[in-house]
């Protein structure tokens, strides 16, 4: 067993008081009052998160454009630097070694975001089908310190508080900007469904950004558990819920993310196999008629069958409606379809929905 | 620091169950609901279910977690707080008041198993 690892803030989560947790490999902040008031914050206000467990890869090299078009399922082909792309990286099979963010820092230099469980696979992933490209792949995860700072007002407390100029930035963009002795990055985006950034520095600039947030009394202190209702609710994927490396982007309804226009990249046969063939799975909403809490794991029966499992669920906090993404047969995909999810033993009676339970309010 | 209630019985497992004559009013105790957070749904029994003391009886679920409850006494179900389907937070506010189920009661020396007020401060040091 590999030791745990902790944040650059971890320190600041103990003093104030927050309920730990091993998530990824790191002891993190589930929450620090309570998991309903913390998504509340980011859905009318402001919230911020430790995100420093997230791993950072830079890829430079001549062929760097190439060998990231290979190995990630969108299409970063002739994009201008500053621009954010999602997507996946896929195993032949197509099932997925992670999710992940590319941003372009420039001509042949990119900078990937990944996920804290994934930090060594990916690292491995990326090294092992590297042969042939002129890359080089530096897993930079240690040295960067990451917060997310989230909800309608995050660029109002960003530009006030903080002194870092940020309305310019559209949507899935970013900048680097000088602060004190340091280059940072700041950029739109985050994964709750609202307005929001994320600020990549050294352990000292993030330190300080949190310092003066929290210090402000204006922005709240998150934890994951809040992170994952937030980014639930909208309907986002989590790796190992709604991506893994038995579940395909096709299956989790993230297609658009998979680009089969493109001339290659791995995993693309089974992509373009699943796309022609069909789907014998995916991922859906379910609203359940009760109150009763479908949680990661439980059966989704039809008629005495069971046709699948909860991937994520909840009582939807921002709509009190309890809800799950659940990874069933597609025969049972409809929007409408009546299914019950076995919860405490008992029936619940729900309907197939549409995954966002609840609109993102992005600014683009 | 946790609530507890003298005159009261408790259980290992955090629940508590107030004794009037023939009946108990079970539930979860306070420092039960400060560990589970905010209580966002309760799996309670139907009245006329036959409970049997350290069997599960239903779950307090919070945002994170469900969590089975324990029937600290054998008995009939003869009432559920029907108050907490549509607001099981009311547990968070005053989890000794809002009790979950009343108990008619089949054997009243069980009680006896259950601790009392103060060794059970003792066990939420």
């Amino acid at each position: 067993m590999d030791q745990i690892k902790q944040t650059c803030l971890h320190d600041k989560h103990i003093a104030l008081g927050a309920l730990m947790s091993p998530f990824g490999g790191f002891d993190m902040p589930i929450q620090y009052t309570n998991i309903i008031d913390e998504h509340n914050a980011v859905r009318h206000d402001c919230g911020i998160f430790d995100v420093s467990h997230m791993g950072e890869v830079l890829i430079s090299g001549n062929d760097a454009e190439k060998y990231v078009q290979h190995i990630f399922t969108n299409d970063i082909a002739g994009a201008p630097a500053g621009k954010i792309f999602y997507g996946m990286m896929l195993y032949p099979t197509g099932g997925t070694v992670d999710d992940l963010l590319v941003y372009k820092k420039g001509e042949n230099l990119f900078f990937l975001v990944i996920n804290a469980a994934n930090i060594d696979k990916d690292f491995d992933w990326m090294k092992e089908n590297s042969k042939g490209f002129d890359v080089t792949i530096d897993n930079q995860s240690e040295s960067f310190g990451e917060v997310a700072v989230q909800g309608p007002n995050a660029e109002h407390y960003i530009e006030s508080i903080l002194g870092i100029e940020c309305h310019e930035l559209e949507f899935y963009t970013f900048k680097e900007m000088q602060v004190g002795d340091e280059k940072i990055l700041i950029s739109r985006t985050g994964y709750t469904g609202e307005d929001g950034f994320e600020l990549y520095g050294s352990h000292d600039f993030t330190r300080s950004t949190w310092d003066k947030l929290v210090g402000s009394g204006k922005v709240k202190p998150c934890g994951l558990g809040c992170r994952d209702t937030l980014r639930f609710e909208v309907g986002l994927p989590l790796y190992g819920d709604e991506l893994s490396a038995d579940i395909t982007p096709i299956e989790a309804g993230l297609g658009i993310f998979v680009k089969v226009d493109k001339p290659e990249f791995i995993g693309k046969d089974a992509i373009v196999k699943q796309k022609t063939d069909g789907i014998t799975r995916k991922i859906v909403g379910i609203i359940l008629d009760d109150k009763a809490i479908p949680r990661h794991g439980y059966d989704v029966e039809v008629d005495g069958k069971v046709i699948g499992q909860v991937t994520t669920g909840y009582n939807s906090i921002s709509t009190g409606k309890s809800v799950c993404m659940a990874l069933i047969d597609a025969n049972f995909k409809k929007l409408g379809t009546a299914v019950q999810v076995r919860i405490h033993k008992k029936l619940h009676s729900g309907v197939v929905t549409k995954k966002r339970f609840y609109e993102k309010n992005y600014k683009k | 620091m946790a609530k507890v209630i003298e005159g009261l019985y408790y259980t290992e497992s955090h629940e508590f169950v107030k004794v009037e004559g023939e009946f108990g009013y079970v539930g979860i105790t306070d420092y039960a609901q400060s560990q589970l957070g905010n209580v966002v749904y309760v799996d309670m029994p139907e009245v006329d279910d036959e409970v049997t003391a350290g069997e599960e009886f239903g779950a307090v679920e919070s945002v994170k977690a469900a969590s089975d409850l324990i029937s600290p006494v054998s008995g009939t179900v003869v009432e559920v707080n029907e108050a907490l389907e549509d607001a099981p937070e009311k547990i968070n506010e005053d989890a000794f008041a809002n009790w979950i189920m009343k108990v008619k009661l089949s054997d009243k020396s069980e009680l006896s198993k259950l601790m009392d007020a103060k060794a059970y401060e003792e066990i939420c040091k």
